[in-house]
């Protein structure tokens, strides 16, 4: 049969994020595969040696949109390593906490996606309501949905009071019953079992071989997790299971991430009732003494690998990332050698690819006054509604009648 | 003994012209320099005789004289060695290391995009992670590198 190359992205090849790639197609069949990165570079690492150490953990933080605490905590480790800085084990348990919240929106994010994906919209609704749930909680406890802006050089920079662990917890309850009922539903659902089983093959051997981290590995039978072979923060101190699984497909890594939430919950609970008293920061120096230090952070995606070089100054020699997309891209060739066309966007999905979120604030500037006003969260959760009901649309009798069976 | 040190003594027991060039800075953490020639058989034993494994990335340099690598590999127990060579910067030739870790061509991409090294071996495929229209010979992250002004940008006084 006749061979044609066809370019997919870089604009939404799949999912909201620039990537290129170009697909070899013999019918419908892959017969090659190549992938173009580097869009959304933004120089990061060269803007963190024109910056100082304190400057460079709000810029890490926003190298991810989804996984920023990732970043930042990477960050701070391997400064807080060279500066030999002793961080309370309050900080550290608060650290580790956000980190966890953090996965669950992730994962509850991405489960999100793989419905759209396959075609099973109604399973995007529903985690992407239930994820409001552990975003509530991140603002509650950091004062915004992404980019906490929890974490400084020393510690943390907001303690959790009794009334926000009560809400944690209620939280977690909630979300630990919906997990389980989508565990239920993606182990049981034939539909959905038969359209991820066989799809994206990536043998235990290739995983190996090609570097693939996260739940992308394990799904492949890797039994690697930095959380627990490299602890940081308060990891050394929780008890929890890595997850792994042996079917190698897109089925596995949904089974994987499914069960990573449930230990999640597992940690957090842990977390609140093991967090010691005490301070949340030391004070840190604003020149760092020469050294170096390699930091890994186990983020929802898999291993982050900070580098960092200082000079004695206050701004780093060298800061090196490694995302963990980066090494999993390269596993997506092998994932869809001789596969169907068809399975493209949820095999590239399936590693579960950055991409960045939402603003959180916008800025309205009236041209007749000249005014400008903030709209926050509730404001424009009003604002929509309003605008809904202008146009007729009117929720109001369903929510109630929801409301009444939810309670 | 901890393993690391075990690792520092074992290699140094095998290299003897590593002396004074392994440190274990803490627990899990090694650091290492090697000379550029004996990079290869070093590196090959890391991984068969050490077990290092995973090759997490490979970090760039530009330190004045020279131009380093530093490639930092994991053992499953959670030992990070990091493993540093340099090149003269008139002739910034590394060897490739994709015949040991496939995952590492686009590390190796990386450093030949941003630092203007070259990787020997490194078969053909995209550049990473610069624009395709990027200007020849224009490496950001060498030191002296300075991002050219917008056209109109006015500089801080």
């Amino acid at each position: 049969m006749h061979k044609v190359i066809i370019p997919i992205g870089p604009q939404h090849p799949a999912l909201k994020e620039p990537e290129s790639f170009r697909i070899q197609l013999s019918g419908e069949r892959i017969t090659g595969f190549s992938v173009k990165l580097g869009y959304n570079h933004r120089g990061i690492e060269k803007a963190c040696e024109e910056r100082t150490y304190l400057q460079d953990v709000y810029l890490t933080e926003r190298i991810c949109g989804i996984c920023s605490h990732a970043h930042s905590t990477a960050f701070t480790q391997a400064v807080e390593e060279i500066a030999a800085l002793a961080v309370p084990k309050r900080a550290l348990y608060i650290r580790t906490l956000i980190g966890e919240l953090e996965r669950i929106h992730s994962h509850l994010l991405w489960l999100g996606v793989a419905g759209h994906e396959i075609g099973f919209d109604t399973l995007l609704m529903y985690t992407w309501r239930d994820r409001e749930v552990v975003m509530d909680i991140l603002a509650t406890t950091t004062g915004n949905r992404v980019n906490y802006g929890i974490n400084t050089i020393g510690g943390v920079r907001r303690d959790i009071s009794l009334a926000q662990v009560k809400d944690i917890l209620k939280a977690v309850d909630i979300l630990e019953e919906r997990t389980k009922y989508y565990i239920d539903i993606s182990t049981k659902e034939t539909t959905m079992i038969k359209r991820l089983s066989g799809v994206g093959v990536l043998s235990h051997k290739d995983a190996v071989r090609l570097g693939a981290v996260g739940p992308t590995g394990r799904a492949s039978g890797v039994d690697r997790d930095v959380r627990r072979d490299d602890p940081y923060a308060a990891y050394g101190e929780l008890d929890f299971n890595v997850i792994t699984d042996d079917h190698c497909d897109v089925y596995g890594r949904a089974v994987v991430r499914l069960k990573e939430l449930m230990e999640s919950y597992r940690l957090i609970r842990q977390i609140l009732k093991n967090m010691p008293e005490g301070p949340i920061a030391v004070k840190a120096p604003r020149k760092i003494p020469a050294g170096e230090a390699v930091s890994r952070y186990e983020a929802p995606r898999g291993e982050d690998v900070h580098y960092v070089k200082s000079n004695g100054t206050d701004k780093p020699e060298r800061v090196k990332v490694r995302a963990p997309t980066l090494a999993n891209v390269q596993t997506v060739a092998k994932m869809l050698e001789d596969g169907q066309l068809a399975d493209l966007p949820i095999v590239i999905a399936a590693i579960d690819p950055c991409f960045s979120c939402t603003d959180r604030l916008i800025s309205i500037k009236d041209t007749k006054s000249k005014k400008t006003n903030i709209l926050m969260w509730d404001d424009l959760h009003s604002y929509s509604v309003k605008w809904y009901r202008d146009k007729g649309i009117d929720f109001t009798k369903l929510n109630r009648k929801l409301q009444g069976k939810m309670s | 003994m901890t393993s690391e040190e075990n690792i520092q003594e074992g290699l140094l027991k095998k290299f003897a012209f590593l002396d004074g060039n392994i440190k274990v800075q803490r627990a899990r953490r090694i650091f290492g320099i090697v000379d550029h020639g004996k990079f290869r058989e070093v590196f090959e034993s890391l991984i068969k005789d050490f077990g290092f494994t995973l090759l997490c990335t490979i970090t760039g340099f530009d330190e004045g004289e020279v131009f380093s690598l530093m490639y930092h590999m994991a053992r499953p127990d959670g030992i990070v060695l990091s493993i540093k060579t340099s090149a003269p910067k008139d002739k910034p030739i590394f060897k490739t290391v994709t015949a040991y870790f496939p995952d590492a061509e686009i590390y190796e991409r990386e450093v030949v995009g941003l630092f203007g090294v070259t990787v020997e071996g490194l078969g053909p495929g995209n550049s990473y992670p610069l624009p395709d229209d990027w200007p020849k010979g224009q490496y950001p992250l060498r030191k002296d590198w300075k991002p050219a002004p917008k056209k109109g940008e006015v500089k801080d006084a």
